[in-house]
């Protein structure tokens, strides 16, 4: 947050609980945070319901755990610009700022322009006066637009609602890799199977995603456009083939393969015209790689020392000496990178608890950032500001979100089945 | 090799394979009909392709019957109370060289999913050592690990975790 800013002491834990998905609630608990209220208010054209761009943005403030939009459900007619906004009820209530605009359709194609202004209490000082447009299947992904710089605007932050996550659905044997806006809105089945799905991993530009299908019995690495549904096998050798990770050029992909024994790391082309580049060789199990975002230097798990742990090599050294990250524990697994690439969130075994561990990779200092039991699966979101990640909850395998800086919790309740490998996408 | 421990079973296919490619009948059922064992007086003479199950009985008393290998947590060697089930096993594939095996390596539902498929390779691949050290043909044994994906308890303890942690050692054709 920046200094600058008139704050508002919310409580020192408060819970609030919103549904979702249809079957999905968010129960998030802030800790100590200060949240920051503002009024979104209606805008002059607005739709209703889950078309009511307003209240998209509100519900994309809150889940933040930053903000405390309040209710501006009573505000009619709604003001299409400042010269319509009552300051002085706002003011009384504390906010410290108002969002007050427009929007504005074309009755032939339905598409919709948000005309918004961002404004400072009790100054009235204008922060934003931006314009976001979209075809009418994406009304809600340009309120995620005015969100995200709204967001940045108040607390530096970069964007990070208008993108896009994925994760694996089970009920039963009936699994389902689907992709949801980061609201968990327009969630849509990518594939549905009766046999495992693992490791769901975003191209860099988001329009592709490599994953790991049981489907003809053993894992294999498919590659799947999303906007056609068209796919193909990138990794099919003998044995298991495993553990997609994009290069940041889109072009290539890190696979796990047994093809020559146990489980060891090779770099496939996405087109499938070349063979498979063994990168490194151990004794041991080496799994899990992840390159950093300049495509500079691999991250991965390995058993080469005994009990699983997170190494790092240069790509331009592979045949020396992988250095060691974790010493915590005995079990260290699932490295992942910041989008800056100066954090390392990874799992940590302590005890009988798996918890959620957040590294600087400058000072080497760790931190536990969960109280959750068995997580899996961090991973970051585009700003780096908050972790995504899969634990339990009632024997149930449930979305969990934390801050990176550990005072704001987020889970995403289930009525039925698991969820788990969630994985944050690009900005939109 | 007690007989009682043992369900043969040969299926000839003559009728139903109409479809099948004929160059299967000189090549990986060749192999087969020359197994140190004769699986069936008439297979020699098949001219047709001939699938073969064979498999000793399933939960039979003794160490045949047994096809679950348990393991410590991150753990892939065989351990002693093991040894006997892999070795009934080996003593089995070598005098039937026309039987084979799929080691399916398994693992609790704790850790990383991407991990536990490679653990779960090395807890196949550890029966598999132990089997071809004795002499079993590599063209006998199969592996392939289901990581955490397909406990056979779906608990959330102590015990069910030991359940899952396994090797399952399943006959083609069973």
């Amino acid at each position: 947050m920046k200094n600058n800013l008139p704050i508002f002491i919310a409580l020192l834990l408060a819970l609030i609980q919103m549904p979702v998905y249809a079957d999905m609630t968010l129960e998030i608990v802030t800790q100590g945070a200060q949240l920051t209220p503002i009024a979104i208010l209606p805008f002059a054209g607005d739709g209703v319901g889950s078309h009511q761009l307003s209240a998209v943005i509100a519900a994309d403030l809150k889940r933040s755990g930053l903000f405390d939009p309040l209710n501006t459900g009573g505000v009619s007619p709604a003001p299409a610009d400042v010269e319509g906004v009552n300051w002085d009820a706002w003011q009384a209530q504390h906010a410290n700022f108002v969002v007050v605009g427009n929007i504005q359709e074309e009755p032939a194609t339905h598409h919709i322009k948000l005309n918004f202004r961002l404004v400072e209490l009790p100054n009235r000082m204008a922060h934003l006066n931006l314009s976001f447009d979209g075809s009418a299947d994406q009304y809600r992904m340009v309120a995620h637009h005015a969100a995200d710089a709204i967001l940045e605007n108040i607390t530096g932050y970069k964007g990070m609602f208008s993108s896009r996550i994925a994760y694996i659905t089970q009920h039963g044997s009936a699994h389902s890799l689907k992709v949801a806006d980061s609201d968990g809105f327009n969630e849509q089945s990518m594939l549905n199977t009766n046999e495992p799905i693992l490791s769901p991993k975003w191209s860099p530009d988001g329009q592709r995603m490599a994953y790991v299908t049981f489907e003809l019995n053993r894992p294999m690495v498919v590659v799947q456009t999303l906007a056609t549904g068209v796919r193909h096998v990138v990794a099919r050798y003998k044995g298991s083939n495993s553990a997609p990770a994009w290069t940041p050029d889109g072009r290539h992909l890190a696979v796990v393969l047994t093809k020559d024994g146990h489980s060891q790391i090779y770099r496939v082309s996405i087109d499938g015209s070349q063979a498979p580049e063994r990168l490194l060789s151990s004794g041991g199990i080496d799994t899990e790689p992840y390159f950093s975002p300049d495509g500079q230097t691999l991250y991965f798990t390995s058993d080469r020392d005994g009990g699983p742990q997170i190494y790092r090599i240069a790509l331009s050294d592979l045949r020396g000496s992988p250095e060691r990250l974790t010493f915590g524990s005995n079990y260290a697994v699932s490295p992942r990178l910041s989008p800056d690439g100066k954090q390392l969130a990874y799992i940590q075994r302590d005890g009988g608890a798996f918890h959620v561990m957040l590294m600087d990779l400058a000072t080497k200092q760790t931190q536990p950032m969960t109280d959750t039991q068995l997580d899996e699966s961090p991973t970051f979101a585009p700003n780096g500001k908050y972790l995504l990640y899969s634990t339990q909850d009632g024997g149930r395998g449930v979305l969990a979100i934390v801050s990176t800086d550990g005072r704001i919790r987020q889970k995403l309740k289930t009525q039925t089945g698991d969820v788990y490998e969630p994985v944050w996408g690009p900005l939109q | 090799m007690k007989k009682a421990l043992l369900a043969l079973a040969v299926t000839s296919v003559l009728a139903a394979c109409s479809s099948t490619p004929t160059e299967q009948t000189s090549a990986p059922v060749a192999q087969k009909t020359a197994a140190p064992v004769a699986v069936a007086p008439a297979q020699p003479m098949a001219k047709e392709p001939v699938t073969i199950s064979l498999y000793p009985a399933k939960g039979v008393g003794g160490a045949l019957g047994q096809r679950t290998i348990h393991y410590a947590f991150d753990k892939y060697t065989v351990t002693d109370e093991y040894m006997p089930v892999v070795d009934a096993h080996g003593d089995f594939l070598l005098s039937h060289g026309a039987a084979k095996v799929t080691l399916q390596g398994n693992c609790d539902e704790r850790g990383s999913r991407e991990y536990n498929l490679g653990l779960g390779q090395r807890r196949a691949d550890s029966v598999r050592k132990i089997l071809m050290a004795k002499g079993v043909k590599d063209s006998q044994i199969e592996t392939v690990s289901f990581g955490k994906e397909k406990p056979v308890n779906p608990g959330h303890d102590a015990a069910a975790w030991a359940e899952n942690r396994r090797t399952d050692i399943v006959y083609q054709g069973e």
